[in-house]
């Protein structure tokens, strides 16, 4: 049915509320992409089997939702209306659940998390440590909503804020709004989204565009993908008010396709808008029209940069151009074009809705709002977060995080992806906000954290993310595409033994010409993670030059293996695993490695139950 | 910004030109207006007879003040009434030099990137030499499509691995044998002088390969001597 | 080799020929054939109107198009960052033993074809290897040669 008004908008909002019973039954299992890898559809099925078995199928809902965030606890289900928080589910543990908890209001104590600091175990969601420093406002809904369920965004308040805006806003006001509430781009240097917006209304032309980047491209981040996935009609109310602000009435969402479920909700949330009256002709019978559509990115880190989607979207090469002129007067089909991402677009409608003072209370002074991180790496508490503005990294990593698994060393953790850097422990009482952020070598970005312990190599890190950019890079310009061929070169050398003390100035010559003479904020900030790591860890580099080592044990050309005689029981593991025939032994003697036959490959090291297996 | 004000025709822009104050038309880019008042700025992707690419990075200047400076590539950045301007500050010096290091380790073979590193006074080059022939500056690209109307070649790959080819890296009909790309081709200037030229380095000529011809045994250049005389069979192997 | 024009016309249909829409519509011709073949793509370009370098140039472009036949069986091993500092190099160098091809390569009876992504949104469960769309999580060198058997 298609909304021809306000009013039959909020009609249909109360009747879907005055349908729902609030404390009805519902068992919202996690779909978010960890818990899928953690085959949790098979534990949403064996609960749809357990509740028809038991003819509970109209007393109880099953909700397959978008990610609750805490993947390291995966498969995940939440049981409304209590909020009891199970996790580490298994298809087993359905007919439990429905038998105790659905039928006799009885917790399972088992399928609870236990606090790793008091031993407790906790019933609640917002009671676990993880959740509790977090500031949801943009995750927080999705394990409420049903990302295939229209009227589940509406029960929620979903489009009041689209609604608020078309009736009687103009176009200033919802730009001055955006603005007095200081959210800044979520996707990469955090321009303002106002000033961003009102400079595209500005230009000169009739057709203007809307873009939604989410191609989210960065190693180790997928808080946009969990967004569109799990609550996709937010990114598009914010896509809609935003085009009404700029005067567009053309978007795109550009979506990574390596991220099929985010571009079936996407396009399954666009076309229940379009028949709802909300994206379309007249949206709310109102004279303001706007329709999205979807296109797939092909694979490329540097379509995250605006001028590169673009081209995309004109279905060339994703490469990019100078930005001399802004994108807001010539992007898309040289037509002004603003492009946000999605966490950007998905805060919109809060702050509409909320109000712009309320939105900035929360944050530093020019970092407002929330940001969501995706917690990786050697962390205890994997997931995505979302936390205020100006948060300690200390408070996201032990708090949250939970701290370092295995009883090891905290070393630095990275931020921003591929274009971000290392931060080291000595400053991990730093507020996390923009300016923080690139003041020690590093930068928000879309909110990668990636957490390092004593075992990660950084020189080693810093040759893993120039690989990439390289693979990365579009090659148009010299100096990203030769500058990073080389930086390459120089870091594989000293990871393999053949560095110069000479090397690490050339690195910081070829970094200053990367930074200075790119074409792109690729090429720009591709030495970040070299930068970074040799500021803060110049030690480890010239370990692996002047003394051939990598303190960490990670440079494969730069470390023995050896067994060691005392420690080894003889148990044949490594001698049975090593792939070049490099372990002899008789059973239950020691046994002898012979460095000539030997790949480094690592797997005796891995194997071994008793720690026989030494790297030097 | 200046090109938001509309202008009486003929009307200029003022900026300053390493220190000095300068007209220039509106429509200029940097680069125009630097070369128009007689500086030299090396560059190798740049064609006054070609919309420009901004991917050799050789024209970068250094704009804006105190502090507040950066790096542009000249031939696409527009003048701007106001806007301070430095064609040979160190930070452009040390950049250019930087830049022609890493192109001539790719093709150390070419004359004209090492005249310009005699320029430049690049003395040292500290990278592998890759041997390679093609600097990626595009302009036979350009020269195919905008002069030519061919579109017969252009990029493939990316990164390091970015080349410029044919169709599926095959012979096309497309192509109609011009030799445009090669006559605009900066990298290999005077490859086809043949082999006992004066002017040539090395005879590197006889090693490298163009980035069509290869791909044509009936290559027609209007260069004399054509390349396809000096490159016999033989000579290639 | 010969294309069914009329299934490549539907493709090309669903997104209006429109030119902007390459990508989306090189996507599904690969997804119909597993890789791009090249009388697909001339075909692409001449019903678009796109310089058929242009086409070229995209599809070599994006790391998602192969202009090569893949293998049966895909394996991806994810190599962002939280994979990497958990150790999936050593995954892939084991993939690349047993299976004695390179990454991006494909096996000679073009049973398996192995391959590198660059982040599977799976970070919790790295190394994280997809063979078939399905995930396998805390993945170890010794763990590649059971999936393999299983694959």
């Amino acid at each position: 049915m298609k909304l021809k008004s306000i009013e039959e908008l909020e009609d249909l909002r109360s009747g879907i509320i005055a349908k729902k019973d609030p404390n009805k039954t519902c068992i919202a299992v996690c779909g978010g992409p960890g818990c899928l890898a953690r085959q949790c559809l098979e534990v949403r099925d064996a609960f749809v089997n357990e509740i028809s078995a038991k003819g509970l199928a109209d007393r109880v809902d099953i909700r397959t939702t978008g990610c609750h965030g805490f993947c390291e606890s995966g498969p995940i289900a939440l049981i409304f209306p209590q909020g009891i928080f199970y996790q580490k589910l298994g298809v087993k543990d359905a007919a439990e659940i429905v038998e105790e908890t659905i039928m006799n209001d009885r917790i399972v104590d088992r399928l609870l998390y236990i606090d790793t600091g008091t031993g407790r175990r906790v019933k609640k969601e917002e009671d676990v440590p993880f959740y509790k420093k977090q500031m949801r406002l943009i995750l927080r809904n999705n394990s409420r909503i049903d990302p295939h369920n229209l009227e589940d965004y509406l029960a929620i308040g979903g489009y009041s804020a689209l609604a608020k805006v078309l009736d009687g806003m103009k176009p200033s006001q919802v730009i001055d709004e955006v603005k007095k509430s200081g959210l800044r781009g979520r996707g990469g240097g955090g321009f303002p989204t106002g000033r961003k917006w009102e400079s595209t209304r500005d230009a000169i032309g009739d057709i203007k565009y809307v873009i939604c980047n989410a191609d989210e491209g960065d190693p180790g981040a997928f808080m946009d993908r969990s967004i569109l996935e799990g609550n996709p009609h937010s990114v598009l109310e914010g896509m809609i008010i935003g085009a009404y602000a700029i005067g567009s009435n053309e978007g795109y969402v550009y979506v990574r396709n390596e991220y099929p479920l985010a571009l079936k909700n996407v396009t399954i949330a666009i076309k229940q808008a379009r028949e709802a009256g909300l994206l379309g002709e007249n949206i709310l019978g109102s004279e303001f029209s706007f329709d999205v559509k979807v296109n797939r990115g092909g694979g490329a880190f540097v379509c995250g940069e605006s001028t590169a989607l673009m081209a995309s979207l004109e279905g060339k090469p994703g490469e990019p151009r100078a930005k001399y002129i802004h994108t807001s007067e010539k992007g898309l089909w040289d037509r002004p074009s603003n492009l946000n991402n999605v966490e950007t677009w998905a805060n919109v409608p809060l702050i509409i809705n909320k109000s712009p003072e309320w939105y900035s209370a929360i944050g530093t002074g020019s970092s407002k709002g929330t940001k969501v991180f995706s917690l990786v790496g050697k962390i205890n508490n994997t997931g995505l977060v979302e936390v205020p503005m100006g948060i300690s990294l200390r408070e996201i990593i032990y708090d949250i995080g939970g701290g370092i698994p295995g009883g090891k060393a905290f070393k630095a953790v990275q931020t921003g992806g591929p274009s971000g850097g290392c931060i080291p422990e000595s400053l991990i009482d730093m507020p996390v906000d923009y300016e923080q952020l690139t003041k020690v070598g590093s930068m928000m970005g879309s909110g990668g954290m990636i957490v390092m312990d004593e075992d990660t190599c950084m020189v080693d890190l810093a040759r893993y993310f120039t690989n990439f950019l390289q693979e990365e890079s579009c090659g148009k310009c010299a100096p990203c595409r030769e500058g990073l061929l080389r930086m390459g070169e120089i870091l594989t050398d000293i990871t393999e033994g053949r560095g110069r003390m000479e090397d690490l100035s050339l690195i910081e010559d070829l970094s200053g010409v990367l930074k200075d003479a790119s074409l792109c904020g690729l090429g720009t900030t591709a030495a970040n993670p070299v930068i970074s790591t040799m500021r803060y860890f110049r030690d480890e580099y010239v370990a692996h030059i002047r003394d051939h080592k990598c303190p960490a044990g990670v440079c494969r050309e730069l470390i023995i293996y050896g067994i060691d005689e005392e420690s080894c029981t003889g148990c044949g593991r490594c001698l049975k695993n090593c792939p070049s025939g490099a372990i002899e032994g008789e059973k239950k003697q020691p046994h002898v490695l012979d460095t000539a036959k030997c790949i480094k490959c690592g797997i005796c090291y891995d194997v071994c139950k008793f720690d026989a297996v030494r790297k030097g | 910004m200046s090109r938001n004000i509309t202008r009486q025709k003929g009307e200029m822009v003022t900026f300053m030109l390493n220190g000095a104050q300068v007209q220039a038309d509106p429509n200029w880019s940097l680069l125009e207006a630097a070369k128009f008042y007689g500086l030299y700025i090396p560059t190798l992707c740049y064609d006054e007879g070609l919309t420009p690419y901004g991917v050799c990075r050789l024209c970068v200047m250094e704009v804006g003040s105190g502090d507040r400076t950066k790096l542009v590539a000249s031939c696409m950045h527009p003048v701007i009434e106001g806007l301070e301007v430095r064609t040979h500050s160190n930070r452009v010096i040390k950049t250019r030099k930087m830049i022609l290091e890493l192109l001539i380790a790719r093709c150390p073979g070419s004359k004209k990137l090492q005249d310009m590193a005699s320029m430049l006074e690049l003395k040292e080059v500290r990278f592998k030499p890759l041997n390679d022939d093609c600097i990626l500056c595009g302009l036979c690209v350009r020269m195919c499509e905008e002069q030519m109307m061919a579109k017969a070649i252009g990029y493939a790959g990316r990164g390091t691995d970015r080349y410029i080819t044919t169709p599926f890296d095959m012979t096309s009909e497309e192509c109609r044998k011009c030799g445009a790309c090669m006559y605009i081709c900066p990298a290999c200037e005077l490859r086809c002088q043949g082999p006992e030229a004066k002017t040539t380095l090395c005879s590197g000529c006889l090693n490298t390969e163009a980035v069509c011809a290869a791909k044509y045994d009936d290559a027609m250049c209007f260069m004399v001597p054509c390349l396809s005389c000096v490159k016999r069979p033989e000579d290639v192997k | 080799m010969t294309i069914d024009e009329s299934r490549l016309d539907s493709i090309i249909d669903e997104y209006n020929a429109e030119q902007g829409s390459l990508i989306s519509i090189l996507q599904d011709v690969q997804a119909e054939y597993k890789y791009l073949p090249k009388v697909a793509l001339e075909y692409v370009a001449k019903q678009l109107d796109i310089p058929r370098v242009q086409v070229f140039g995209v599809a070599t472009f994006f790391k998602a198009f192969s202009l090569k036949p893949k293998g049966r069986q895909q394996i991806h091993v994810c190599m962002g960052t939280a994979c990497h500092v958990r150790g999936s190099k050593k995954v892939l160098e084991e993939f690349e033993r047993k299976l004695g091809i390179e990454a991006g390569g494909t096996t000679k009876d073009g049973e398996y074809t192995l391959e590198t992504v660059n982040c599977v949104g799976a970070c919790a469960l790295g190394p994280v290897v997809v063979n078939n769309e399905e995930y396998h999580g805390q993945m170890t060198p010794i763990k590649v040669e059971s999936l393999l058997k299983k694959a």
